[in-house]
């Protein structure tokens, strides 16, 4: 009785589409068999020379090589075009695989319903099953593929980056190829002093600026909102919209801006500091001071979120627990330390670590305002004010360690990443999305 | 001390402090904004208020050759224009689709995509340089834009958590009634996010306007920059000797995307929130 489905599944195990066409599903099976003509055209020339250029990155150097009397210059491998287009062969042979699986599997359910009996869907009806029962799915297709080319592969690639060589001034194609070098970047970073000595320096400076950053803006927006919620306060609305201007000026703008503020020779903070008799402070270029100048310009950018934020949840605290509190007599630092703060807390922890993320990662302020200076003599490529993502952004571009700056990068992402899918699983909305329904 | 006293001592004392976050708060940009009223092209002032007001820096953007500000403004509102609507539309679909249906790998998706959102960007942009090398997209204003809105999917939780929180009796109704997908989503979907895709537009749209480092390592030649490189690039090179047409420069980008924050400042709560907690 399973004649037709075993037949169909193993013709469309040879050739794709010829199971659908077996089938009578013709309009199905014509354009199966073109997407397989096509994905073979592609894949028989560039399949083995993606796997080759993976495994190898190139085996040839460019250089010079003598012809009959002349020397011929020689294009040898790239290494890295070789990864990347290595690398986009393979996920689309996975795709197509992918396809080749669900063509078969396609093929052995028609044909099992013809064993029961049934006639096999027309076009018609197969499309209209399509765009019925996998309308998500058609509506995700688009978007899944922009991600998966432009956000998946290239993390993809800086990974395999962080297990190779690919950093000034050996292994930089076209004149030199790359190797794989397995965790040897990793172990550089861990064990050789230089790298080392940096990658403590602005890891602890990351966490410190993180946790300081963190909270200065967040009970600078709570003393603030508290302040104009105060009773007896007029002008609230004036009050709020004053104080969210500076998160609404774009960050590029006001971070340059502040760059010039707090100028040492030409800036204004200066001059008023001079006009009150006090000397002038070197706000960007001393280190200690750059610190310093970074939490204050972020507190500026920072306060106004965190004030909207718990303004938010403060008019969402019942009024009648206050009116309960009344009643039993108690004062205002009592009703404040025992209702309003817990149900702020309560409310705002999710969104205290995510901040904390952010601002490990807050490359705007750094590089805009200090660019990471002054300079460290003893740091590898970085500066006293540097994050790791500032870091790595230099690295990247400036010093062509692209090696390295992998490696770090993929740090930061476990420790962000742990952080934010702890927080994510955790809270609620994620157990019980469904409730809301 | 009586209660009343206690009082007006309390209130005053709020009303300094608001005042002294107010004038700390709106410093700097009254100082940009008179700056670029200032005759000359020193940075440093005797006073904040200039003596004389001259609107000759705003000119002089637009008329001095080596600035291109003005085709850098049209560079800019072409592409964030066109990302905002691409983005809208991506954002839109997916999230819709993530929100409303329940499929097999749909929570796998979201969690990906939540990793992914934390993956720092730039680790990628070298490979996103080649590929657009070898797309041959490099200096082009496409590539900005292709990049800019397949990255916006990965930001639209808020978009989800939205759709969320219409109740599914409305379209449950109207598949009773026989109405496909699309035009449960075309005629019921669509018009009630009205709210939420302007958001989604606005902000896609302010992103696209003000960032500089995916701009500053696609677009190679000056006539192609967008007013964030060219801004950068005026602060690096010329800060010093022409600080004034800087300040004109920041005013005029500025000016439209901090009116737009502040009309957007209601859904403001509503995605920090929803982008914590909502996931």
């Amino acid at each position: 009785m399973n004649r037709h489905r075993s037949t169909a599944a193993i013709l469309s195990l040879l050739v794709m589409g010829l199971g659908q066409l077996y089938n009578r599903q013709f309009i199905k099976g014509l354009i199966m068999l073109a997407v397989e003509a096509a994905a073979l055209m592609y894949f028989i020339p560039n399949l083995g020379r993606a796997i080759w250029g993976v495994v190898t990155l190139g085996e040839k150097t460019q250089g010079l090589e003598k012809i009959g009397k002349i020397s011929v210059r020689v294009e040898g491998d790239h290494s890295i075009f070789l990864l990347i287009s290595g690398l986009i062969t393979l996920i689309l042979f996975l795709l197509f695989v992918f396809i080749y699986v669900m063509n078969i599997r396609d093929a052995y359910l028609n044909g099992k319903q013809r064993d029961a009996g049934v006639a096999p869907a027309s076009f018609r009806k197969t499309w209209a099953y399509v765009t019925d029962r996998n309308f998500p799915h058609l509506l995700l297709t688009l978007p899944a593929l922009g991600v998966l080319f432009l956000t998946i592969m290239p993390i993809i690639f800086m990974i395999m980056l962080a297990f190779t060589n690919y950093a000034s001034p050996d292994h930089i194609p076209p004149a030199k190829l790359v190797d794989w070098v397995g965790f040897q970047t990793f172990a550089n970073l861990l064990t050789l002093k230089t790298w080392s000595h940096t990658f403590v320096g602005v890891f602890t400076w990351t966490i410190v600026w993180a946790v300081i950053a963190t909270v200065t803006t967040y009970f600078g927006g709570l003393l603030v909102a508290l302040l104009i919620e105060q009773k007896g306060i007029r002008f609230k609305k004036l009050w709020r919209t004053l104080f969210i201007i500076p998160y609404a000026i774009p960050q590029l703008i006001s971070l340059l801006v502040m760059r010039n503020l707090f100028n040492g020779q030409f800036g204004p903070i200066n001059q008023y500091l001079k006009f009150f008799g006090m000397g002038k402070l070197p706000w960007l270029t001393d280190p200690f001071w750059a610190k310093v100048t970074v939490i204050i310009v972020n507190m500026w950018i920072g306060i106004p979120v965190s004030m909207v934020l718990i303004l938010g949840v403060l008019t969402a605290i019942p009024k009648d627990l206050y009116e309960a509190a009344d009643v039993d007599g108690a004062t205002g630092i009592q009703k404040f330390r025992i209702i309003t703060m817990p149900f702020i807390l309560f409310s705002t922890a999710p969104i205290l670590i995510t901040q904390f993320a952010g601002n490990m990662n807050n490359f705007n302020v750094i590089f805009l305002l200090t660019n990471g200076d002054p300079v460290k003599g003893d740091y590898q490529y970085a500066g006293s004010t540097d994050l790791l993502v500032t870091w790595l952004y230099k690295l990247t571009l400036n010093n062509s360690q692209f090696n390295m700056a992998s490696a770090i990068g993929i740090i930061i992402f476990l420790i962000v990443a742990s952080f934010s899918i702890y927080n994510y699983r955790r809270s609620r909305s994620f157990k019980e999305e469904d409730m809301i329904q | 001390m009586g209660r009343k006293t206690a009082n007006i001592v309390r209130l005053t004392l709020s009303y300094v402090v608001l005042i002294f976050i107010a004038v700390c708060a709106i410093y700097p940009a009254l100082w940009v904004l008179l700056s670029s009223l200032r005759p000359g092209t020193a940075l440093f002032s005797d006073s904040l208020i200039p003596d004389t007001f001259t609107i000759v820096h705003y000119k002089e953007l637009f008329t001095n050759p080596s600035f291109q500000y003005g085709v850098w403004y049209v560079n800019t509102l072409k592409i964030a224009t066109l990302t905002m609507i691409f983005s809208t539309i991506l954002v839109t679909l997916s999230m819709y689709a993530l929100s409303r249906f329940r499929f097999r790998g749909r929570k796998m998706t979201l969690t990906i995509m939540l990793v992914l959102g934390m993956f720092p960007g730039f680790m990628s942009m070298i490979a996103i340089f080649i590929f657009l090398l070898q797309l041959n997209l490099l200096d082009t204003h496409a590539a900005l834009i292709i990049v800019y809105s397949a990255g916006a999917v990965l930001g639209g939780f808020v978009v989800k958590g939205f759709y969320d929180t219409i109740p599914r009796s409305l379209d449950e109704a109207a598949r009773i009634d026989g109405a496909t997908h699309l035009q449960v989503f075309v005629k019921i979907m669509l018009p009630l996010s009205r709210p939420m895709l302007t958001y989604v537009a606005l902000t896609t749209f302010a992103g696209s306007w003000v960032d500089f480092i995916f701009a500053r390592l696609v677009l190679r030649s000056k006539d192609n920059w967008t007013l964030a490189v060219g801004m950068w690039d005026l602060v690096s090179n010329y800060q010093n000797s022409n600080f004034t047409l800087f300040a004109a420069g920041a005013v005029l980008i500025a000016i439209p995307i901090t009116l737009l924050f502040i009309f957007l400042q209601r859904f403001l709560v509503q995605g920090l929130m929803s982008g914590a907690s909502k996931g």
